[in-house]
Formats: C-alpha cells, sequence, structure tokens
C-alpha cells in the first residue's frame, strides 16, 4: 500500500518520536509512505488565527504539490495539519468563487483534491486486523484514555466519526489489546499554544484531563496530536510541583502503542525521549513461549 | 444571475402534482431563476411521449428539461416509472437523431423542492448555454417544403 | 372561435415586475383573440365581471386568465366562465404569478416570457373541448389513521354526526403520545383523566369500528371510492374470548427482558401484556420475539392459567378490506433521540449530552412517565441511576429544534411549554429543589400560554438561563452542565442530579413509507403536505384524504384536536352529498383506431382499461377495442404516451394540445 505523506512540522521537532515511531510501525505492517516533495506550512496557529485566506493558501499549495505528485490519498498524522486540510479541502470543494481566487494566489489548478486522512482514519484505512494480526505483545495491562483533543474529529462533518462523543480511537487501541477507559473529557481544551506564554493555564487544563482520565481508571494516555502529547507529557512536572499529591501518567502516540503492540522496544519508537517514564509492565508473548 | 437575452430556449414538460408545484413554491419563494424555461404542464410524466421532446427540438428549442414526482411518489402510483423506463430507452435513440444527450436532462422535483427546481433550471440554462444553440434541425421544415 | 385574454396584476404582485398591459396588447394580435385587457385584481367580483361581460358582450367562447397559478384560481376562473354560460374548461391559466413575476426580476424579460404563456395559453385553449364533470357516487364511511387524541377526536366526530368509522391503530391500544402524559398545560389537569373516557367513547361507540395492532397495507381507488386493505397482526389472543382480567400477564415468568413501550424503557412488562392498565381495548398482545413459547415452545404459562381458553398461539395476520369514502390521517409523531449520531443520517446527534449514556439524562417523554401518577414512580421524582430525589435539575430546550447544524431547522413548538410545565411540576412537588432552564427564545404564544410560562419564573422560581449547552459529563454522581448564559456573556457551570431535554418532534420513522401507500405528499422530514398552507390547512392534494394532528407538523393536543376536527367537517362536507363531482380529464378511445394491442391495460395503475367486444350490424363479432372506465380512469395520461397508434387520447392533454403548445413556444 503507497500513501502520500504530509510530515508537518511537528514531526521534525518535538514530535520527532512520533514520526520514528511512525515509520518503525510502517515497515512491519508494509506501508510506504511519500512525502509530499516541497511541503510547506499548513497554515494552522499563527497564519489561521490572522488571516483565514492566508490559511486557506498554505493548506491549499500543499493540497496541490500532492495532486500534481499523482497522490490520491495522504496521511497526516499531526492532528492540527489534518485539521487545516481537511478544512480547507471542505471549503475549497464547497465554494467555488473562493477557490478561484486561491488558485490565483498559489498560481496553480486545485481539480481533484487527495483524501485526507488522520491516524485514527489511516489506521482505519490500513485495517485494524493487520494490526492485531502481527501483535508480538500483550498490552491487556494497559488501561487507555484516549484522548482526541479539540482538532481530531472536529469541526463537524470534516470527518466520519460523531465530533462530540467520538469512539474510533477506542476501536484502533482495542485492536492493540489495550484496554480503554470511558471518561469525560476526549475532546476539552489542554491549553494548546499557550504552552510557553501563560505556563498556568495549560497547567490547570492538562492537569484537569489527566485527573479525569485517571478517576476512570486510566493508566495511560493516548494522544494524536503533537500539541496535546507536550502539554499532557511536558506539563506533568509542573503540575506535580504545584499539586504535590498530583499522580503522574504515562502519555503515549498512538503509533507508541501500536508499536509496543508489534513488538519494537521503547527505544525504537522514541518512548524513551518523553518527559513521563511509560513503565508499565507489558509482556512479550514471543519470549515467553521461548521460555515455556 | 438574470439573462436578458432569450436564449438559449429551454422547453420543459412538467407534472402537475411535484415540479409544477415546486415551481410555484420557487415563486412564492420569491426565489430568482433564469428566465429561459417554457413550461409544459402535464398531469404526469407517464404522460410524456417521447415524440414531444423531438418536436420540441424540431420547433427551434435548444435544450429539454423534463421533470416529475421522485420515484415512489407519484400521484398515480406509477407513472413516473414509466416515464423512467421510456427515458431510458429513448436515451439511447439520442445519438441516432442529432440530438447531444446533454441537450436534455431529466430530474425529479417533488412539491416540496423549490430550491432544487431553482437549481436543476439554473444548471441546465448554464449548461445549454455553453452548448450554444442547437442548429441540427433548422433546415427541416424548409426541407420540407422543398421536398413535398 | 372567438377568445378573451384577461390579465392580472395581482395588485402589484405581478404588475410589478410584469407590464400587464404590454402583455394584454400583445394578446390582442394574437390568432382568434378579439378582446384583450388587464385589470387590478381579476379574481375581486368586478374583476370577475369583467370576464363575464365581456362574454356576454363579445359571445366569446374562450377564455385564458393570466394570472396566479392554476393551483390557486383555476376553480375561481372556471366558475366564473360557466356562470356566464360558456363551457368551463374553455377556460385556461396562464401562470405569470410564481411562474413569472415572482421569480425575475428584469421587466422586459419578465414580461416576453409572460406574452409566450400566454401564447401557449390561447394555442391550447383552442383545441379545448367542452367537457362535462363526472358524477360518481361516494360511499360514506370513514377511515381514520392513528389513534391517537388527533385520530380519537375525528373519529367521534364523524361517528356521531352518524357516519360509519373504521379506527386503525398500530399499537395494541389506542391513546397515542396523550395517555403517557402526566399533566397538560396550560391548566395542569391530568392527561390521562381527560383521555380515557375519550377511548372509552370510541370502544363503546356503535358508529366506530375499531382496528388495534392493525396497519394500512393498501389504498386502492380514489375520492369518495376507496378500498382500503388492513392487516390486523396476530396478537396471539383471541379478542371475542378476551375478558382482560390479566391473569395471564400476572403469570407470565418474563418480567424482566421487555422493556415498556408505554414507560419510555424506564420500567419492564411481561411478555404478554397490555401497554397500560387503562388500555382500550383491554386486551393483551404476546409479544413474540420476547415470549419463550415462541423461541423454544416450552413455555405456555398463559394459556394455562387463562379460565376463558383465549390464548391462541397459532393466530395470524388477518387481511381485512374496507369500502371508504373519505380518510383521515392522524399518524402523530416520535421524539427525535439523541444518543448518538446515526449511521448515514443527516442529522448530526447530540454526543456531547450524553443521552442513552448517561441513565439520568433523559427526554420530555421519559420526565412525563416519572411526574405522571400512573408511572414507574407513582408520580415521586426519584432519579433513574439510583432512585434518589432529584435536588437540582437542568432543562434543555431546543435539542434538535432550531438547530441546521446537527438537527432540524424548524421549531418543535410545544417544548417551551412543555418544558415549564415540567419544571413547574417538579417545584411543586420538590419545594427546596432548583430547577434551571436553558433557552433560546421562549416561544409561548396561545391562550393563557405566555401567563403559564411567567408563573413558572415569577411564582416558582424556575431559573431561565438564555443560552446552549456545550457539554454533559458526570462527576461524583453528579452532572455537570456547561453552558452559557448570553445575556450576561458568562459561561455557566450547574452540577444537576437530573437533566431532561427537550428533543426535537420528528415524523414515524414510517410517515414517507404510508405517504406513498396511500399516495399524499410528504416534505423533506416526513411531515405531510397540505394543499394550501393557509386556506385549506387540513386537506392533501389527494381528494378526498386529510390530516391532523401531528403527523402534519408539530403541534399541541388543543391545535391537534381541532385539525381533527377540521379534517372530520371536511369528510362530512364530502357526505353531503350522494354523488360527486369529478374532473373530466379521463382518456378515452377512439374504437375505430384501436387495434386492440392492450399495451394501455398493460401501464394502467387503476385496472380502468376494459376489453370491449365490437360487433357489426348483423352482430357478428368485428374486433376487440380498449374501453375506459370512467369511473376508474385517474387521468394520468400514461396510456395515452404509451398507445402505438394514438388511439387512446387524454381530453384536455391530447397529443394535438400538446404539439400547438409546443410549436407556439417558438
Amino acid at each position: 500500500m503507497q500513501i502520500g505523506y504530509y510530515p508537518g512540522c511537528s514531526q521534525e521537532g518535538t514530535a520527532k518520536e512520533y514520526d520514528k515511531s511512525l515509520r518503525e510501525i510502517l515497515k512491519i505492517l508494509n506501508v510506504d509512505l511519500t512525502e509530499i516533495d516541497d511541503w510547506s506550512c499548513c497554515g494552522a496557529t499563527s497564519a489561521h488565527v490572522t488571516s483565514h485566506k492566508l490559511s486557506l493558501a498554505l493548506s491549499a499549495r500543499n493540497l496541490a504539490l500532492a495532486e500534481k505528485q499523482g497522490m490520491k490519498e495522504i496521511f497526516a498524522p499531526c492532528a492540527a495539519c489534518y485539521n487545516r486540510l481537511a478544512s480547507s479541502k471542505t471549503e475549497l470543494q464547497n465554494h467555488q468563487e473562493q477557490k478561484y481566487e486561491i488558485e490565483t494566489i498559489i498560481e496553480e489548478k486545485i481539480n481533484n483534491i487527495p483524501e485526507i486522512y488522520n491516524i485514527v482514519n489511516f489506521f482505519q484505512k490500513v485495517g485494524k486486523e493487520k494490526i492485531t494480526e502481527k501483535k508480538k505483545t500483550d498490552l491487556k495491562n494497559l488501561k487507555a484514555a484516549c484522548y482526541y483533543g479539540c482538532l481530531l474529529v472536529r469541526p463537524n462533518g470534516i470527518n466520519t466519526d460523531d465530533s462530540e462523543q467520538p469512539d474510533s480511537m477506542e476501536e484502533i487501541v482495542k485492536a492493540t489489546g489495550a484496554q480503554t477507559v470511558d471518561w469525560n473529557f476526549k475532546l476539552e481544551c489542554c491549553g494548546a499554544a499557550h504552552s510557553i506564554a501563560r505556563t498556568d493555564i495549560v497547567v490547570d487544563l492538562s492537569k484537569k484531563i489527566l485527573d479525569d482520565a485517571q478517576k476512570h481508571g486510566a493508566n495511560v494516555m493516548i494522544v494524536a496530536c503533537p500539541m496535546c502529547h507536550s502539554n499532557l507529557d511536558m506539563r506533568q512536572k509542573n503540575i506535580k510541583s504545584k499539586f504535590s499529591d498530583y499522580k503522574v501518567i504515562p502519555v503515549l502516540y498512538l503509533s507508541e502503542l501500536i508499536g509496543l503492540a508489534l513488538g519494537l522496544s521503547k527505544k525504537e519508537l522514541g518512548i524513551d525521549t518523553h518527559f513521563i517514564e511509560f513503565d508499565l509492565p507489558i509482556k512479550n508473548n514471543v519470549q515467553e513461549e521461548v521460555s515455556a | 444571475m438574470e439573462n436578458k437575452n432569450q436564449d438559449p430556449k429551454i422547453v420543459a414538460f412538467v407534472c402537475n402534482w411535484c415540479t409544477y408545484t415546486g415551481a410555484d413554491l420557487a415563486g412564492t419563494s420569491r426565489l430568482k431563476y433564469q428566465p429561459n424555461v417554457r413550461m409544459i404542464k402535464l398531469p404526469c410524466t407517464g404522460r410524456i411521449d417521447p415524440v414531444f421532446i423531438i418536436k420540441a427540438f424540431e420547433k427551434g428549442a435548444d435544450g429539454v428539461l423534463v421533470s416529475g414526482c421522485h420515484p415512489g411518489d407519484c400521484h398515480y402510483n406509477a407513472g413516473n416509472y414509466h416515464a423512467r423506463r421510456r427515458w431510458i430507452m429513448f436515451h439511447k435513440l439520442l445519438d441516432y437523431l442529432g440530438i447531444d444527450e446533454s441537450r436534455l436532462h431529466f430530474s425529479w422535483v417533488s412539491a416540496s423542492e423549490g430550491k432544487k427546481f431553482v437549481d436543476v433550471v439554473n444548471a441546465f440554462t448554464n449548461k445549454v448555454k455553453a452548448k450554444g444553440p442547437f442548429k441540427k434541425y433548422e433546415n427541416i421544415n424548409k426541407e420540407f417544403v422543398i421536398n413535398g | 372561435m372567438k377568445i378573451g385574454v384577461f390579465i392580472c396584476h395581482c395588485g402589484e404582485n405581478i404588475g410589478r415586475t410584469v407590464d400587464c398591459a404590454r402583455v394584454s396588447k400583445a394578446a390582442g394580435f394574437f390568432p382568434n383573440v378579439v378582446h384583450s385587457v388587464d385589470y387590478k385584481y381579476m379574481c375581486s367580483d368586478p374583476g370577475q365581471n369583467i370576464i363575464k361581460q365581456a362574454i356576454k358582450d363579445l359571445q366569446l367562447d374562450g377564455v385564458v386568465v393570466g394570472s396566479c397559478s392554476p393551483h390557486m384560481h383555476e376553480k375561481t376562473f372556471r366558475k366564473a366562465v360557466a356562470d356566464a354560460g360558456v363551457n368551463p374548461f374553455l377556460c385556461e391559466i396562464a401562470n405569470l404569478r410564481e411562474h413569472v413575476s415572482w421569480v425575475h426580476d428584469d421587466m422586459d424579460v419578465a414580461t416576453d416570457k409572460a406574452i409566450d404563456l400566454v401564447r401557449f395559453a390561447v394555442e391550447k385553449v383552442k383545441r379545448n373541448a367542452p367537457l362535462k364533470t363526472i358524477q360518481v357516487p361516494v360511499t360514506k364511511r370513514t377511515l381514520v389513521i392513528g389513534g391517537g387524541i388527533s385520530g380519537i377526536q375525528a373519529a367521534l366526530d364523524v361517528a356521531n354526526a352518524g357516519y360509519e368509522v373504521v379506527l386503525v391503530e398500530k399499537e395494541p391500544s389506542i391513546g397515542g403520545h396523550m395517555s403517557q402524559l402526566s399533566e397538560t398545560f396550560p391548566t395542569l389537569d391530568c392527561s390521562q383523566c381527560i383521555l380515557t373516557p375519550r377511548m372509552v367513547e370510541v370502544y363503546q361507540h356503535p358508529k366506530i369500528k375499531l382496528l388495534t395492532y392493525s396497519e394500512v397495507e393498501k389504498v386502492e381507488g380514489f375520492i369518495g371510492n376507496f378500498k382500503v386493505t388492513i392487516r390486523k397482526k396476530a396478537r396471539k389472543v383471541d379478542d371475542t374470548k378476551c375478558t382482560g382480567c390479566g391473569d395471564c400477564m400476572q403469570k407470565c415468568p418474563i418480567k424482566k427482558k421487555a422493556l415498556s413501550e408505554f414507560d419510555e424503557n424506564l420500567t419492564t412488562r411481561s411478555a404478554i401484556y397490555v401497554p397500560f392498565p387503562q388500555a382500550v381495548p383491554n386486551i393483551p398482545v404476546i409479544d413474540t420475539e420476547v415470549c419463550t413459547y415462541f423461541k423454544n415452545g416450552k413455555c405456555s404459562m398463559c394459556k394455562k392459567v387463562c379460565g376463558r381458553d383465549a390464548i391462541f398461539f397459532e393466530q395470524e395476520d388477518q387481511m381485512l378490506t374496507e369500502e371508504i369514502g373519505a380518510i383521515i390521517v392522524a399518524t402523530g409523531y416520535k421524539l427525535y433521540t439523541i444518543d448518538k449520531k446515526p449511521k448515514n443520517s443527516e442529522i448530526k446527534g447530540y454526543g456531547e449530552y450524553g443521552y442513552g449514556k448517561y441513565k439520568d439524562v433523559i427526554d420530555g417523554l421519559q420526565f412525563e412517565r416519572i411526574a405522571s401518577a400512573s408511572g414507574p414512580t407513582s408520580g415521586e421524582f426519584k432519579r433513574p441511576s439510583d432512585g434518589k430525589e432529584p435536588k437540582k435539575i437542568v432543562f434543555i430546550q431546543c435539542v434538535g429544534s432550531r438547530d441546521e447544524s446537527k438537527g432540524f431547522s424548524y421549531c418543535s413548538k410545544i417544548c417551551c411549554m412543555y418544558t415549564a410545565k415540567h419544571a413547574m411540576l417538579y417545584k411543586h412537588k420538590v419545594h427546596d429543589g432548583e430547577a434551571y432552564v436553558f433557552y433560546m427564545d421562549i416561544r409561548s404564544g396561545g391562550k393563557m400560554y405566555d401567563e403559564f410560562v411567567r408563573r413558572a419564573i415569577e411564582e416558582d422560581g424556575v431559573k431561565y438561563i438564555r443560552g446552549r449547552v456545550s457539554r454533559i459529563y458526570e462527576e461524583n454522581g453528579k452532572y455537570i452542565v456547561k453552558g452559557e448564559d448570553t445575556l450576561a456573556g458568562v459561561p455557566v457551570e450547574i452540577d444537576a442530579d437530573m437533566v431532561v431535554l427537550a428533543t426535537a418532534m420528528i415524523a414515524q420513522p414510517e410517515a414517507s413509507k404510508l405517504a406513498q401507500t396511500i399516495g399524499i405528499p410528504y416534505d423533506k422530514y416526513g411531515y405531510f403536505v397540505e394543499v394550501h398552507p393557509k386556506l385549506r390547512p387540513v386537506e392533501s392534494s389527494s381528494g378526498g384524504i386529510f390530516l391532523a394532528g401531528a403527523c402534519h407538523s408539530p403541534r399541541d393536543i388543543p391545535d391537534s384536536v381541532a385539525m381533527a376536527s377540521a379534517a372530520a367537517a371536511k369528510a362530512m362536507v364530502l357526505f353531503g352529498s350522494d354523488m360527486l363531482e369529478r374532473e373530466p380529464t379521463i382518456a378515452l378511445v377512439n374504437e375505430n383506431l384501436c387495434a386492440g394491442c392492450f399495451y394501455c391495460k398493460k401501464v394502467c395503475a387503476y385496472n380502468a382499461i376494459e376489453v370491449k367486444q365490437i360487433f357489426d350490424r348483423q352482430g357478428n363479432f368485428v374486433k376487440e377495442v380498449a374501453y375506459v372506465n370512467s369511473g376508474l380512469c385517474q387521468g394520468c395520461g400514461t396510456c395515452n404516451a404509451t398507445c402505438p397508434s394514438k388511439s387512446i387520447e387524454l381530453i384536455g392533454y391530447t397529443d394535438e394540445q400538446i404539439y400547438a403548445e409546443i410549436a407556439a413556444l417558438m
């Protein structure tokens, strides 16, 4: 299977391990990713809060490149990239005049915009049974709280899942053998880009999310967004220093969880680079069979 | 969007119960559409003889629109099913008749779909306009005179 | 032929965009047109007199009126023409309002189009034949579909006037949603107390044939002469023997598996059951989905305990046919269930409210059951999850209504009132309780309605917050309701013990299927459509089929009852005469041309084509030809289009007329 790949800026910076783990597991699952040549910013954050047209044009440029390079489907692992690309796709398809204007700005024609997958859609496409098939490690000790964040399934209508009560990520997590918990704050705000300027806000918001997940029995958080990951993972130390009775909880990317299931090591997946150490007991079925 | 020019000329064969009433609804909702379509009201799309369509082209129409109740909603139970079957057969003869298939449009517009009626009329008018006038039958009547 | 053309300005409705003087002037030059005028209101009395006078003065024998849609005033003008002595079918309408002036802006373009439409009508009327209306007999029996309050009211009204009624209800009992309600606004009288006497009256009425647990399967025929096939579903109980003692229900070992539909899934019922104790008829039904006997044949407890030997496991569905003259459709509504976005649906759902996930987030009808003295808690306020008395209830209005992005764009009309009622009922019983209502607008038009809402706010202290709720989640046994107070401009968070969602009223899920069965139009939501929204609000466009209650649009009890009585009156108008006049636009066979291929017979949906044998003067058989039964033919014209020799023609829409119209177009 061959799919276009839009890594986005985080995959080469703060979320290096997200990219690394993805590439590792896709080797095992036999999926080839072709990076969009000459990709640029997706139009998130600074662009879309200052100029709607700019954010649209930035997305459109990447979509036009993908189309020109013959891609029918593209995969954007970062939730913000996915959200920008998918929203722009909907907008370009539904507003002809807007589309003409954007085409003039980017000096490219847009005809058939490729399908855009977020990480959950992507693994739905790959097939969760493929994960179950190649599973090597028993993850049943993991009680995962799937955290979608604000971008992965919104706005209403760009994604097939319910934008307010989603459950598609749980399906993939269950395929790895881990358990999932039912909790309240799957979509609550983590504080996002306030992380640097107003750490206090992020500390409060992230704590709410992490507390609720633990209260409902979770021992690991599963995320699909570099921003969510950095807030929930990195800011736990700040939470701990502010609230001494706070209990930390490891935060994994969905790809890392799948990687563990497929038998990859924490180092191979980059889990060792996280702030909160992942030290939950998991069993390697293959080794067990050998020792037995 | 108003088109001053009366070209192209489009004839619409519509049923009384759904599309004609849908066009009435477009009126009561004050939706605007292009003025090129002239409607001929029939009780049911089942009444439409394919010859009507050929006749319209012969008399100088540049496009023909046929519209009735959605399948299952026919006021006369099954008239639109007959229309649909005839359409499937007739459709294949168009090429033989020298009529470009895109000059003929078949659609379902119900009595509650005033907006859809407007969309169908505008889209079809634009399509026919882009095609230009239908000239294949221009000399038919003249030839008859010469030969006859 | 001498034709008169009359162009109406419709006040300014046509005159504003169509140059009526130019149209009438142009029409004056059309062949055969001898008279052409325009006037401000042609449909008014003086307007009609202009037409009548012209007919008399100029001996006109054809009339074309350029006015509003023929669906609006064709009848008016045809009658005026007939009054002046010309056959009404020699009058044609050019639709200059709905199809011209209201849909175009440019005066020149609109006027040109108007002239074209008048030319068509002139060409058509030239070829019209003088026709006589057809007389058909009327069966003076009414079918009422649906046994809720609307159906009950309509049935009683028609029956009390002395006409027979067949009342069909698909559930085991009549009563509908009204029987589930606790108390009704704005008087707060008990719903069951006012409804059950009516239900009994229906049951005992000598003119009403009550068919519960039955559904309409097929409708044939036409106004005054319907033939209706009804499926009487198998109750598995012989209703002639059953006395309604209830022993079978008490002994039925299955008590927990089936959820009670009547209690909106808040309680369970036995496999053999009546929906509620006051059910009419009080005859149980066996739910074959859960009954052990129908699963493995092992239990037959009910049969053993029945003293009358009324249990009849082998009973099968029965088909009944009824001769009917008028049909009143009163199939009611359903509440929109919002637990999760249904697959492949346009409705996006309200997952954020946790309905279906949290036991104490309930809908309006569930709250009615809890508040009802006959309900699962005997009218005491206890929440479903743990039976504790809720001290704080949040009510959310417009869940699904007035929400184009996630639900339906229409207003469900009753929720403002019933939410005020709910909050009031709660405050009357739980004095120290707090009731909050999130609303968008309060729409309480109606007699004593706004006063009622004011009472809830001012006397009972219900707290109204203008704004929407974004999310509900559970925390330590409380439901955290996060919303916005748009008047104060602040976010609000309420820790409620229970949440009640005023979910939208929607059409019955099978409404469109029923509409197709009986042949009436429905809108995109599945609500049935009336002929004219103002002047003919209870008639469907199919003759002899009338609409009553919430199957037409969301409405409350007084509105439904009023509409039901109106529909009943319409049915009785039909029964006022023995013969009925029908449009004469039917098919006619030219027996000389007909070759007897009978393709027409194959395509006719009404079985209106018969085989007629032709004999010569000596009595020798010549040939078989098609013959149209004028009582059955509905005038669709499918036969005409099918006929290879064009020997069958639809009067009023003959090939000649249509070709003339086509020719006039260009």
